[in-house]
C-alpha cells in the first residue's frame, strides 16, 4: 500500500464504532470495585467471627451494647437510602432542585448516623471499652469503624456531587456519578444490615 | 497402614536415589524412628507415582521440540490441526488418575501421620512439655519434675508425647531424623508424637524464623536405652537449679547460644502457666495460672486432642 | 515551644541514627542508588527531556506507555531484588561452622525479607501487569483500557510502594520478619523499629494500585472488545488476564484488610494478632495466605497465557485445545482460593482439615498438567522456530514440570511435616517462580518487544542470557533441594554443619551464573537499542502472528488501530491475513481518545510522603499529604475535558508514514 491510496475524510464519523458504552463500562467497573470492597468487609466480618469470644476478661456485648440507640442509628441510615432513591428519581426527571434537595436530606441523615457512631465510640472508649481492651473490641471497632469511614467518604463524595450538580446541572457525567454513588450508598446500607444483625442483634441475644 | 506395609514402604523409600549419596548428613532421608520412616515413605510413593507422568512429559518436551523444529522439513506439518478429542480425554484422564491415587495416599497419611495421634505401643509414652523461648528450647518432664534447656533425652523404642507452646513468637519444633514438626505458638498448645527406634544424638531445630537469634536455636535430642535415659533424668534431678516463676522469668529473657542447662526442680504446672499467661497479658505470673484455667478462651485451631 | 518538643512533632521518630552511617554495605548501596539517580537526572537535563518526560510519559494515560513504565520499574527492581539474592547466597556460602559471614542477623534478616517482598510485589507483579497493559488492549482491538486515568493512578501507586521499599535502605530499616511478616514477630512487642511499618505501607499503597488495576482490566476485557470477539474468540493471553484480574479483585482486598489490622495493632494498640488480650496470630496466617496463595496464581496465570501465544505463533499452528486451556485456566483460578491452608499444615489443624487442603492442592495439578500437554501438542506437527521466546518456553516447560512435582510432594501433609520451611520448599517455589514466572516474563519480553518498540531484541545475546539463567537456575537450586533433605531450614544467617557448605557454595556459583545471565540481558538491551535501525520491524507483524496486536504497526500509533478490527475467528489477525482483509479503513475517520492527565501521577506520588510520614509518625505531613491526595482527586473530578477526537487528517498522516516505511 502506498500513501496515494490513503485519503482523509473528516467530518462525519461513526459514533457507534468509536464510542464504547461509557455508561455501562463505568457501571460495570464500579460494580467490580464494590465487589472488592465487599471482600474487605468479608475479611472484617470473618475476623469479627473469629474474635467474637476473645473478651480477655473485659466487657462483652451484653454489657456495652445499647440496642435502642443502635436501632435509631440504623433507622437513620436506612432512611438515607430511601431519600437517596428520591434524589435519583429527581435526577432522572431532570429536576435539579429535587435532586439536590434530597441529596442534602440524605447527607443530613448520613451525618446523623456518623455523629451517633462517633458518640457511641467515644462513650465506649471513655468507659474503658476501647479497641485496646480486647481482641473482640478490636474487631468490633475495626468492622464498625471501617463502615463508618466508608459512610464518611460517601458524605465527602455527596458534597462534591452537590457542588458539581449546582455548577453544571444534571449532565450525563453527573448522572453517571450520582448513579455510582447511589450504588455505593445502598451497598453501605446492606453492609450495615449485616453489622446490625451479626454484631449487635446476635451479640446481645447470644 | 500396618507394620508390615510400613517396613515394605521403608524399604522402597530407601531406594530413593538421594539416600545412596551419603550417610549421616541426610537427616530426612535417614529417619531414626517410625514417624520419620512414614514421612519418607509418603514422599517416596508420591514421587514414584508422579514420575510415571513427569518423565514421559519431559522426554516429550525435548523430543517434540527437536522433531518439529522448523528446520526439519521432513517432519509432518499440520498447520490447522488443533483439536483431538482422544488426546484431550487422555490428557485430562492421566493427571486425574495420578491425582486420585495421590489423594488416597494424602488422606490416609494425613491421618496416620497426624501429629496429635498417639503412637501405638505397649509402652506408656514419655510426656515432654516444650517451650520455645527467644532463642532456646525448654523441655519439661512433668512426670519426673525436671527440665532442661537446649537438650532433651528420650528412651529408645518408647513413644514421646510432646506438648508444645511458645513464650513469645512462633517457632516450629523439629527433629528432622525423627520426623514430623509442629509449630510452637504463644497462648496455644500444640502436640506431637514421635519415637526413636535407634539410639543416637539427633539435631533439633526451629523450622520457623523467629528473629535475630534464630540460626542458633538448636538443641540435641538424645535417644538412649532405658538405663541411659534414667541416668539422664537422675543427673537432671541432681542439678541444684530450680525452674520456678523467678527462674522462668530469668530464662525467658532473650539470649542466644545458651549452653545446655538442667533443672532439678520445676514448679508444678509451669507449662500450663506459660500457655495461659500470654492469653491474659503478661500481668499474670507463672504459677498463678491454675485459677485462670476456667475463664480463658481458647482460640480454635490448636484446640484439639 | 522549645526545640526539644518541636523536633518530634516535626520529624516524628526520625533521628540522625536513622541513617545507616555506620553500615558500610548499606551506605555503599545508598550512595550507588543516589549516583544512579543523579545520573538519570543529569541525562534528562542534558537531553532536554524534562518536557517530553512530563508530557509523553508521566502524565500519559496510554496503556502502552504505562505498560512499558511498569516493566521498566520491574526490571530496575529485579536488579535490587537480585542483589539481595546474591548477598544471601554469598552469606550462606561463607557462614558455616563457627563462621558468621559478613552479614549480621539484623542485616541478613532484612535482606531476605526485602528479597521476597521486592521480587513478588515490585518485580513479578509490575512485570505481569505491565505485559497486560502493553498487550491486552491491542489483542482485543481496543484503543485503551476502560479507565485510562485509573490506570495511570494504579501505576504511580505501585511506584510509590517501590520507592518506599527503597527508601528503607537509606533511612531506617526494612522488616526483619520474612516476606509475609507473621505476627507476633511483626508486632510492636517484637519488632519495635520502623521496618515492619515500611513493609506495611509499601505493600498497602502498591496493593491498592493493584486492586484498581484489577477492576480496570476486568471492565476493559468485558466491555471493550472489538466487535465479533465473543468470549470464546478471545486470545488466550486475554483470557488469562481476565482470570488473573478476577483473582486480583477477589484476593488483594484480603491483603488490604490483613495489613490494616496489623497496622491497627502496631499504631493504635489493637489486639488482632498480639499474644495477649485475646489476640490471635493464627488469624493473620490464615488471612495472609487467603491472599497469598491466589497471589501465586496471579503471577503465573498471565505467563501461562504468554507461553500459549508464543507456542502457537512459533509452531505455526493454532493452540491445541483452546477450550480446555480456557477451562483449565478458570479451574486453576477458582481452585486457588481453596488451598491456602497448605502453607501451614504444621499448625495443628487436624488430619481432616489437612487432608482436605492437601487434596484440593493436588487437584490444581490436573488443569496445570493439561496445560503442559496442550503446549506439547501445539508443537506436535508444527514448525517450531527456535527463537529466544521459544527457548524460554521450552526451558519453562522442563523446569515447571519439576517444580510442579515437588509442589505436590509438599502438598501431602505427611511429607510436608518434614519439608515445611526447609530449603526444599525454597527450591520448590523458586522452581515455579523463576522457572514459571521469570522465564515467562523474559519470553514475553522477547516476544512483544518488537511490537512495543518497533525493533527486535538481539537474538544471540538473548540466547546467551537464556542459557545462563537456565543452567544457573539448576546449579543454584538443586543443591537447595538436597539441603532440604539434610534438614536445612530457610532464613539461616549461619549454620553449624560443615557438610552443608559445599552445597551452599555450589548454589552461590549458580547465582553467579544467573548474574551473568542478567549481564547478558542488559547487554542485549543496550546492543539492541544501539543497532535498532538494522533491527526495525516495519511490518508490524515480525513473527507471522495470529492475534490482533500484530495487525497494527510497530510501535503502534497511540490510537492503536486506524480502524477497529472486526473479529470473525479465533486468531483474528491470521484470519484477516488469510481472507486478505486490510486492517486499514477505506477512508480515515476521527478517533476518540482520552486526554493525558496530571492527576494519576500527582496523586500516586503524593502517597510517597504520605507513606513515609505514616512510617515515621510525622503526623502533620501525613495529614497534609492525605488531604492533598484527596484534594487532587476532587479537583480532577471537576475536569470534564477528558477526551478528544484525533482528526482524520492526523490519522491519515500517521498511517501514511507507516505505510511508506513498510513499502520501503
Amino acid at each position: 500500500m502506498t500513501s496515494a491510496t490513503i485519503t482523509a475524510h473528516g467530518g462525519h464519523h461513526d459514533h457507534h464504532e468509536e464510542h464504547h458504552d461509557q455508561f455501562g463500562t463505568v457501571q460495570l467497573g464500579f460494580w467490580v470495585y464494590l465487589m472488592s470492597d465487599c471482600v474487605i468487609f468479608s475479611g472484617l466480618f470473618a475476623t469479627y467471627a473469629v474474635m467474637s469470644t476473645a473478651f480477655a476478661g473485659g466487657p462483652t456485648p451484653h454489657t456495652i451494647f445499647d440496642l435502642p440507640y443502635v436501632a435509631v442509628e440504623t433507622a437513620l441510615l436506612l432512611f438515607s437510602s430511601i431519600t437517596y432513591g428520591f434524589a435519583m428519581i429527581g435526577a432522572h426527571k431532570g429536576n435539579k432542585g429535587a435532586a439536590m434537595g434530597w441529596l442534602v436530606i440524605t447527607a443530613l441523615f448520613g451525618l446523623g448516623f456518623i455523629g451517633m457512631e462517633v458518640h457511641e465510640f467515644a462513650k465506649l472508649i471513655h468507659e474503658g471499652a476501647g479497641p485496646d481492651r480486647s481482641g473482640w473490641l478490636s474487631s468490633f471497632f475495626a468492622l464498625v469503624g471501617t463502615h463508618g469511614l466508608h459512610v464518611t467518604s460517601g458524605l465527602v463524595w455527596m458534597t462534591v456531587m452537590l457542588v458539581q450538580v449546582a455548577r453544571r446541572g444534571l449532565t450525563e457525567t453527573n448522572i453517571r456519578r450520582l448513579t455510582c454513588l447511589s450504588l455505593f450508598w445502598h451497598f453501605l446500607d446492606v453492609i450495615w444490615i449485616g453489622v446490625f444483625s451479626l454484631v449487635y442483634l446476635m451479640g446481645v441475644s447470644a | 497402614m500396618n507394620e508390615r506395609t510400613l517396613r515394605r514402604l521403608a524399604g522402597l523409600a530407601s531406594l530413593a536415589p538421594m539416600t545412596m549419596l551419603s550417610g549421616c548428613s541426610w537427616d530426612v532421608l535417614d529417619p531414626a524412628g517410625s514417624i520419620g520412616i512414614q514421612n519418607l515413605s509418603t514422599l517416596a510413593w508420591a514421587t514414584m507415582f508422579m514420575l510415571i507422568v513427569v518423565v514421559p512429559v519431559m522426554i516429550m518436551i525435548v523430543a517434540f521440540a527437536w522433531r518439529y523444529r522448523s528446520t526439519n522439513l521432513a517432519a509432518d506439518y499440520a498447520p490447522e490441526w488443533s483439536h483431538s478429542t482422544k488426546i484431550e480425554v487422555v490428557v485430562w484422564t492421566i493427571p486425574a488418575l495420578i491425582v486420585a491415587t495421590l489423594a488416597v495416599i494424602c488422606w490416609r497419611t494425613s491421618h496416620t501421620l497426624d501429629p496429635y495421634r498417639p503412637i501405638a505401643s505397649n509402652q506408656k509414652p514419655v510426656e515432654v512439655e516444650v517451650v520455645s523461648l527467644d532463642w532456646k528450647w525448654l523441655f519439661i518432664y512433668p512426670e519426673y519434675g525436671v527440665a532442661s534447656v537446649n537438650e532433651m533425652a528420650m528412651p529408645v523404642g518408647r513413644p514421646v508425647h510432646f506438648k508444645i507452646t511458645s513464650s513469645s513468637v512462633m517457632n516450629s519444633f523439629f527433629i528432622p531424623q525423627l520426623g514430623s514438626q509442629v509449630y510452637s505458638m504463644a497462648g496455644m498448645q500444640t502436640q506431637l508424637n514421635l519415637i526413636a527406634d535407634r539410639a543416637g544424638s539427633y539435631k533439633g531445630i526451629s523450622a520457623n524464623f523467629s528473629g535475630d537469634g534464630f540460626a542458633d536455636m538448636r538443641f540435641q535430642a538424645k535417644a538412649m536405652d532405658a538405663a541411659g535415659f534414667q541416668k539422664w533424668i537422675d543427673s537432671a534431678k541432681a542439678s541444684p537449679a530450680r525452674l520456678d516463676a523467678a527462674g522462668y522469668a530469668a530464662l525467658e529473657k532473650p539470649s542466644e547460644r545458651d549452653p545446655v542447662r538442667l533443672y532439678g526442680t520445676v514448679a508444678p504446672k509451669l507449662f500450663d502457666a506459660v500457655v495461659m499467661q500470654d492469653m491474659h497479658g503478661n500481668a499474670q505470673k507463672a504459677g498463678e495460672a491454675g485459677a485462670q484455667m476456667t475463664s480463658m478462651q481458647m482460640p480454635s485451631a490448636a484446640q484439639q486432642d | 515551644m522549645d526545640m526539644a518538643k518541636m523536633m518530634p512533632m516535626m520529624v516524628g521518630k526520625l533521628t540522625m541514627d536513622s541513617l545507616p552511617l555506620h553500615e558500610p554495605i548499606v551506605m555503599g548501596a545508598t550512595a550507588f542508588m543516589g549516583l544512579v539517580g543523579l545520573g538519570v537526572v543529569y541525562a534528562i537535563h542534558k537531553t532536554n527531556f524534562w518536557v517530553p518526560l512530563w508530557r509523553d510519559w508521566l502524565t500519559s494515560v496510554d496503556h502502552k506507555k504505562i505498560g512499558i513504565m511498569y516493566i521498566i520499574l520491574s526490571l530496575v527492581m529485579l536488579l535490587r531484588g537480585f542483589s539481595d539474592a546474591i548477598m544471601m547466597r554469598t552469606q550462606q556460602a561463607l557462614a558455616a561452622g563457627g563462621a558468621q559471614g559478613y552479614l549480621p542477623p539484623s542485616h541478613f534478616d532484612q535482606v531476605f525479607t526485602a528479597h521476597g517482598v521486592i521480587m513478588i510485589f515490585f518485580m513479578a507483579m509490575p512485570f505481569v501487569i505491565g505485559l497486560m497493559n502493553v498487550v491486552v488492549p491491542l489483542q482485543i482491538g481496543a484503543r485503551d483500557v476502560a479507565f485510562p486515568y485509573l490506570n495511570s493512578l494504579s501505576f504511580w501507586l505501585t511506584v510509590s510502594g517501590a520507592m518506599l521499599v527503597n527508601a528503607s535502605l537509606a533511612i531506617g530499616e526494612f522488616a526483619r520478619t520474612g516476606w509475609l511478616a507473621y505476627p507476633p514477630l511483626s508486632e510492636l512487642a517484637y519488632s519495635p523499629g520502623v521496618g515492619v511499618d515500611y513493609y506495611i505501607w509499601s505493600l498497602q499503597i502498591s496493593g491498592i494500585g493493584t486492586t484498581l488495576a484489577g477492576v480496570n482490566f476486568i471492565a476493559t476485557i468485558l466491555k471493550m472488545r472489538a466487535p465479533g470477539m465473543d468470549l470464546m474468540k478471545m486470545p488466550v493471553f486475554t483470557w488469562t488476564t481476565l482470570c488473573t484480574n478476577m483473582l486480583i479483585v477477589a484476593a488483594f482486598p484480603i491483603l488490604t484488610v490483613t495489613l490494616a489490622l496489623l497496622t491497627l495493632d502496631r499504631y493504635l494498640g489493637f489486639h488482632f494478632f498480639t499474644n495477649d488480650m485475646g489476640g490471635n496470630p493464627m488469624n493473620y496466617v490464615n488471612l495472609i495466605w487467603m491472599w497469598g496463595h491466589p497471589e501465586v496464581y496471579i503471577l503465573v496465570i498471565p505467563v501461562f497465557g504468554a507461553f500459549s501465544e508464543i507456542v502457537a505463533t512459533f509452531s505455526g499452528k493454532p493452540l491445541f485445545g483452546y477450550k480446555s486451556m480456557v477451562y483449565a485456566t478458570m479451574g486453576i483460578a477458582g481452585a486457588s482460593f481453596l488451598v491456602w491452608l497448605h502453607h501451614f499444615f504444621t499448625m495443628g489443624s487436624g488430619a481432616n482439615v489437612n487432608a482436605f487442603f492437601g487434596i484440593t492442592t493436588m487437584l490444581i495439578s490436573i488443569p496445570t498438567g493439561v496445560k503442559i500437554f496442550n503446549w506439547l501438542f501445539t508443537m506436535y506437527k508444527g514448525r517450531v522456530r527456535m527463537t529466544v521466546p521459544v527457548m524460554w518456553t521450552l526451558g519453562f516447560m522442563l523446569t515447571f514440570v519439576i517444580g510442579g512435582m515437588t509442589g505436590v510432594m509438599l502438598a501431602l501433609p505427611g511429607a510436608d511435616f518434614v519439608l515445611h520451611n526447609s530449603l526444599f520448599l525454597i527450591a520448590h517455589f523458586h522452581n515455579v517462580i523463576i522457572g514459571g514466572v521469570a522465564f515467562g516474563c523474559f519470553a514475553a519480553m522477547n516476544y512483544w518487544f518488537p511490537k512495543a518498540f518497533g525493533f527486535h531484541l538481539n537474538e544471540k545475546l538473548g540466547k546467551a542470557a537464556f542459557w545462563c539463567w537456565f543452567v544457573g537456575f539448576y546449579i543454584a537450586f538443586m543443591p537447595l533441594y538436597a539441603l532440604g533433605f539434610m534438614g536445612a531450614t530457610r532464613r539461616l544467617q549461619h549454620y553449624a554443619d560443615l557438610a552443608w557448605q559445599p552445597y551452599f557454595v555450589v548454589a552461590c556459583a549458580g547465582a553467579g551464573l544467573i548474574l551473568l545471565g542478567i549481564v547478558f540481558q542488559i547487554t542485549q538491551l543496550v546492543v539492541s537499542i544501539r543497532d535498532r535501525e538494522q533491527n526495525r520491524d516495519l511490518t508490524g507483524d515480525p513473527w507471522n502472528g495470529r492475534t490482533l496486536e500484530w495487525a497494527t504497526s510497530s510501535p503502534p500509533p497511540f490510537y492503536n488501530f486506524a480502524k477497529t478490527p472486526k473479529v470473525e475467528e479465533l486468531d483474528a489477525w491470521l484470519d484477516m491475513k488469510k481472507k486478505g482483509i486490510s486492517p486499514l479503513p477505506e477512508t480515515f475517520q476521527p478517533i476518540h481518545m482520552p486526554r493525558n492527565t496530571w492527576a494519576g501521577f500527582v496523586i500516586g506520588i503524593i502517597t510517597i510522603p504520605l507513606g513515609f510520614a505514616l512510617i515515621w509518625h510525622i503526623w502533620w505531613l501525613a495529614a497534609v499529604s492525605f488531604l492533598g491526595a484527596i484534594g487532587c482527586a476532587i479537583v480532577h473530578s471537576f475536569n470534564e475535558d477528558r477526551d478528544y477526537y484525533v482528526p482524520a487528517e492526523e490519522v491519515a498522516e500517521i498511517e501514511g508514514r507507516a505505510a511508506i516505511a513498510k513499502a520501503a
